[in-house]
Parts: structure tokens; sequence; C-alpha cells
């Protein structure tokens, strides 16, 4: 019986050991119960929404989808999505990065400003984002005058989008940083330092392997929020078909022209390339 | 290599940690920092390392200010406490890890690189863990492991924080006696903190006694043991009774009982403070007219040492004392748990009190 037990142990399969004993096993109807919640949940508010969207997307055939993703206007929307994606989660890399790194290894003043200042994009709703980036930008904004003079277009235009797609896009990869930087404290950096590396050999080699995972994840979900973003780019893009419209966009105006499939169509690519 | 710390003063904002602080670390010898949690040791080790700035004051290597030189040009081996192996790195690559960060023209090839990693490997007796991630070592393989990585550079001195604090007591026992005797071998100067007086005295060819940012005692593990400067060192190394009385002609006055004591402190009538140690304390006969009167509470016969717990009754009421005496001594006399009885100190050690107001 001891010698089970200890290759149990030994298999770190503590579950297997706590289901071999009754006096540890869960009532079977509670498991049940606890699985069925879960599962439950899962399919009626994740799955069945994705399949609407594929059947519906396919509803009137693959003619139609093929046409509603290859038309004029959607390829637009696609390469501009993808275009504020590719600007806007590099930037968010490196200054999550820097800002991770700044915070959990240094004392400065101001720390907990940069903090707050990291949250604020979750704390301020998409669409008041996009309204301030107007304020500054538009003709009637601040620097709106200067702008038009060196014949400089941000609102209503790429830059714009760019500009809110960071914004609400920022505290992604810092904040799934941090938590984990401040956990693994500094001492294997100072170690490193101490056997004779450089500082951007401790990043590569020491820094950058430890974050790894969580970088990654914070990039997935930068670059989901960045092409999936409604509200923000809604406000500043202004919806010149064509030329200023996300996918988001196009797949609203499609709906609210009633067309469907279309607008299904456009939906279903869409969350293939988000992750 | 020689250390030199001159007039060192370290405060994190209004926490003094390294107060004017000087020190001497003689070539090629091994040094304890010894001291309670919070007494600076650890801060010192770090800058010397360079780790850690001081607010003002040198440190000397080789009688060369290196105050200004960066942590990688001090040529410092550095064991942290918590071992800071690299967990995503192998052994192998852990050890190997500040020859490759060499720049080009140092970097010895790659070859050389495994001869040699594999020797520190067998140096600290590992080599067949070269695979292994740091995950899978135990905590006495990783602290040799982290001791391996730091020698590869090819220190000029090895500085050690807490070494063996992680380690369960007997795997400590067992390295304590390892490190002496690699030391013995490389005759590195080394520097180590430890909290636990045993560790420091067994150890140590010298130890530097801190308290509160500043150096109470230097001095080899017997001399420190046997001549304690200050009452704080009495008290910190090893375990000791406590005696507070006035001092008199000859010796001292505890509560209206005369001790006798080495009339070495001048100034008759001060208030002082009087340490035994509990093997020197001897258990009398309540009869006898000399010694503090107190009542035997508790026995411990463990082995050959036997311990007996007592508490002060008349003045000293509510004092606690504790005597060791050897099983045979104890067995022939004819003391019971409850008896009244006087205890007489066989050497006494007595500081002013205003020596230990500051400090203890």
């Amino acid at each position: 019986m001891s010698a089970t037990v200890s290759n149990l142990y030994a298999q770190h399969d503590r579950a297997a050991l706590l289901e071999s004993r009754q006096a540890t096993r869960e009532n079977p109807w509670v498991k049940a119960g606890i699985l069925v919640a879960a599962l439950g949940f899962f399919a009626v508010f994740l799955l069945l929404p994705l399949a609407v969207v594929f059947v519906e997307a396919l509803a009137k055939g693959w003619g139609t989808y093929l046409e509603a993703l290859t038309e004029p206007d959607a390829r637009s929307a696609i390469w501009l999505t993808l275009s504020a994606a590719a600007i806007s989660v590099p930037l968010n890399l490196v200054f999550g990065v820097a800002a991770a790194w700044a915070i959990t290894r240094f004392e400065f003043r101001g720390k907990q400003l940069l903090i707050t200042l990291i949250d604020l994009p979750f704390s301020v709703s998409p669409v008041v984002a996009g309204l301030v980036y107007v304020l500054v930008f538009s003709n009637h904004g601040w620097f709106g005058p200067w702008l038009s003079e060196h014949d400089i277009k941000i609102i209503f235009a790429i830059p714009g989008i760019v500009l809110a797609t960071v914004f609400v896009t920022v505290p992604f990869i810092a904040r799934e940083l941090i938590p984990l930087m401040q956990a693994q404290g500094r001492e294997e950096e100072e170690a490193a330092v101490v056997l004779g590396a450089r500082g951007w050999q401790v990043f590569w080699h020491v820094t950058l392997p430890n974050i790894r995972w969580a970088l990654l994840y914070g990039v997935i979900l930068s670059n989901a929020r960045a092409m999936g973003e409604f509200g923000a780019v809604s406000v500043v893009s202004g919806h010149i078909r064509g030329e200023t419209n996300t996918l988001p966009l196009h797949v609203e105006i499609l709906y609210n022209e009633y067309n469907f499939a279309a607008a299904f169509a456009v939906a279903r690519c869409w969350p293939c390339w988000r992750s | 290599m020689s250390i030199q710390v001159q007039n060192i003063h370290k405060a994190f904002g209004h926490f003094v940690a390294l107060d004017d602080l000087s020190l001497d670390f003689p070539s090629g010898e091994l040094v304890a920092l010894l001291g309670p949690s919070g007494c600076g040791k650890t801060t010192l080790l770090r800058v010397i390392a360079g780790l850690e700035q001081a607010d003002s004051g040198k440190v000397l290597l080789d009688g060369e200010d290196a105050s200004d030189t960066h942590v990688r040009e001090r040529q410092v081996g550095f064991v942290f406490q918590h071992y800071a192996l690299f967990r995503h790195m192998t052994v192998f690559d852990n050890v190997a890890f500040g020859l490759r960060m060499k720049p080009r023209q140092e970097r010895p090839s790659e070859a050389e690189i495994k001869r040699k990693v594999h020797e520190l490997l067998q140096l600290v007796q590992l080599d067949w863990l070269a695979d292994r991630f740091p995950a899978q070592l135990s905590g006495g393989q990783r602290q040799r492991i982290a001791l391996a990585r730091a020698l590869a550079v090819e220190p000029r001195v090895l500085l050690l924080d807490e070494p063996f604090g992680a380690l369960d007591a007997k795997v400590r026992k067992e390295l304590r006696r390892w490190l002496r005797r690699l030391h013995d071998e490389l005759h590195i100067t080394s520097i180590f903190v430890t909290h636990d007086q045993e560790e420091a005295l067994e150890v140590a060819d010298r130890v530097v006694l801190m308290n509160h940012g500043m150096v109470e005692q230097i001095g080899t593990p017997d001399e420190v043991y046997r001549h304690p400067a200050t009452s704080f060192v009495y008290g910190f190394l090893g375990s000791a009774n406590r005696f507070e009385g006035r001092r008199t002609a000859g010796g001292i006055d505890v509560g209206g009982t005369r001790l006798a004591a080495q009339a070495d402190h001048a100034g008759e009538d001060s208030e002082v403070v009087a340490f035994v140690r509990p093997h020197e304390l001897e258990i009398r006969l309540e009869q006898q007219d000399a010694g503090i009167p107190a009542r035997i509470t508790r026995v411990l016969s463990v082995g050959a040492l036997t311990r007996v717990e007592l508490e002060g009754s008349g003045s000293q009421d509510g004092q606690h004392y504790d005597v060791e005496l050897p099983y045979e001594t104890w067995h022939a006399q004819t003391f019971t748990a409850g008896q009244q009885v006087r205890l007489q100190p066989r050497a006494l050690r007595v500081f002013t009190h205003n020596e230990t107001a500051g400090r203890a």
C-alpha cells in the first residue's frame, strides 16, 4: 500500500492519489454538477454564438461567403485592421516590457503614477478615449489649426485609428508582466551581472527567457483587442468606406444594411487571425 | 586579495543599515559576518560586491579604490541566499554562463568552456547532474552549483550571503565542513554572512560581530567566544544568564547578594549587567549563605548533559536561569525539582550599563 502511495506521489499525480481513496474522494454528484455547470456555461455563451456565426456565414452558400470577403471594401477593412494591429502590437511590446522592467526593477519618483497610467485605458470607456483624440487632433481641436496648416490628417484617417488602437491596448502586456517579474525578483539578473553580463546580455539570456510565456500571452491579448476594438476606433475613424473602416466597423455597417450573410462571413474570418 | 571598507555609511530612508563602518579583510581568509537580522551584514556584503551603492565611504579591493568600479569589473563571486540559479538553463549552462558572457576576445573556446565546467562540477562533486535543471536539484545541490557558477569566472573574492540559511540541519552541517575544506584548497578570500553563531564559529577563520550597522567585535572564533568585548557579543554567542546589579568593591551586588567578579571596570556603585554561561553556574544548597536564591523548576536529562531550569526567588523573583552540568555530576547530587537552592557563578563577565543601553 505505502509503495503505491509513494509511487503516485513520485508521478506528481496528487489528483489520482486523492481519487484512489474513499476518504478523500468527492461525492460523484458534486463532481458531475460542477462539470455540467462549467461546460454548460461555455457551451451556451461561447460555443453557441460561434456556431451561429459559422452557420449564418454559410447560409447563402460559399459563393456569397467568398464574395463578401473579396469585395474591395472588405479587403480594405481587412488590410486596415491588420496594419493597425501590426503597428500597435510591436509598440506595446516595447513599451510594455520597458514599463514592466522599470516598475519591477527600479525605485523612482512617480512609479505609482506610471502604474496608474498603465491602467488608465481599462478604466476609461473606449468611446471617451476616442473623443479625447477628436478633441485634441480634429480641425477644431487644440492642434487642429497647426495640423491642417501642415496638411497632416490624424482624425478620420489611419493615424487616428492607430492612436486609438494603441491607447486601448496599452495595459495588456505590462499588466501581464508586472506580477510575474515582481514574483521572480531580481536575484537572477543580479547574479548575471556579477558574472560579467552586460545589460542587453542580461535581458536576452536571463530576463526574456523567464518572462517569455507571459509575454506571448500579453501579445495575444493585445493583438486580439487591437483587431477587435470598436468604440474608440469608431469615434476617430469617420466610417469612410474603403478608407477608414476597420473590420469591426465593416461588420456593423453590413449588419445595419441587413446584409447578414456578408456580415457573418466577415465576422467569421476575423477570429481566425485574432488568435 | 585583500578587501578594505572605509567609513561606509548606508541608509534606507530613515533606517541606518551601515553606520560609518570600517573593516579589513586580510587576503586568503574565510571571514564570517555574524549578527542578528537587520544588523546590516547583508547590506555590507552587497556593498562590497557593488550590488548596492554606499551613501559615503570607500571599498578597496587589493588596495585600489573600487567604489566606482562596476559590479562586472570587480571580479567578485557572489552566492545568493536563494542561489538565484537561472531556472531555464541546465546545470552545465548555469556554470558556463560567466565564461560565455565574456567579450569575444577573452572568451574561451566552447571546448575549453566544456572542460572547465566539468572540472568545476567535479570540484563540487556534482558532475553527474550537468544535464539537469535547477528545479530538479535538492537544496544542497543547488547551493554547490551556485558556488561552482561563482567560481567559474575565477573571482578574486568570494562573497556568500547566508550560504546555508535555506537548508535543513543535517545538510547544513555537511556543507559547512565541505565549504571549509574547499576554502583550504582554493585559499580565495571569502566572506560569508550568517545569523547562526554556531556556523560562524565552526567555519570561519575570523568572525566579525555586527549589530545595528556597527562592528561590535572582530576576532578568531575562540577569541570572540572566550573574551566577548561587549554584552551584545556575550549574549549573541551562545546562551547566557543575565544578572542586573550594582558594582561594589571586588564584585557586584545583585539584589542584596554579593557575587565575586574581576574588577576590570572602574566606577564603584554604578549600574552593571553581568553574564554567566549555563555551564559556569553552580547549584548549591540553600543553607549556604552565598549565591542567588532560586527554585528548580524543570530538569532535562538528554545525553551527556543535564539542563536545569530555575526561577529566581526573593529579590530575583521572575528571573529565569539555565544551568548545564555533566549528567554524572547531576546524578551524584541530591537536588530535585521544586527545591530551593542558591546559584553561584564560577566566572562572571561584567559590563557597565551604558555600554549595553544603546546596543542590546
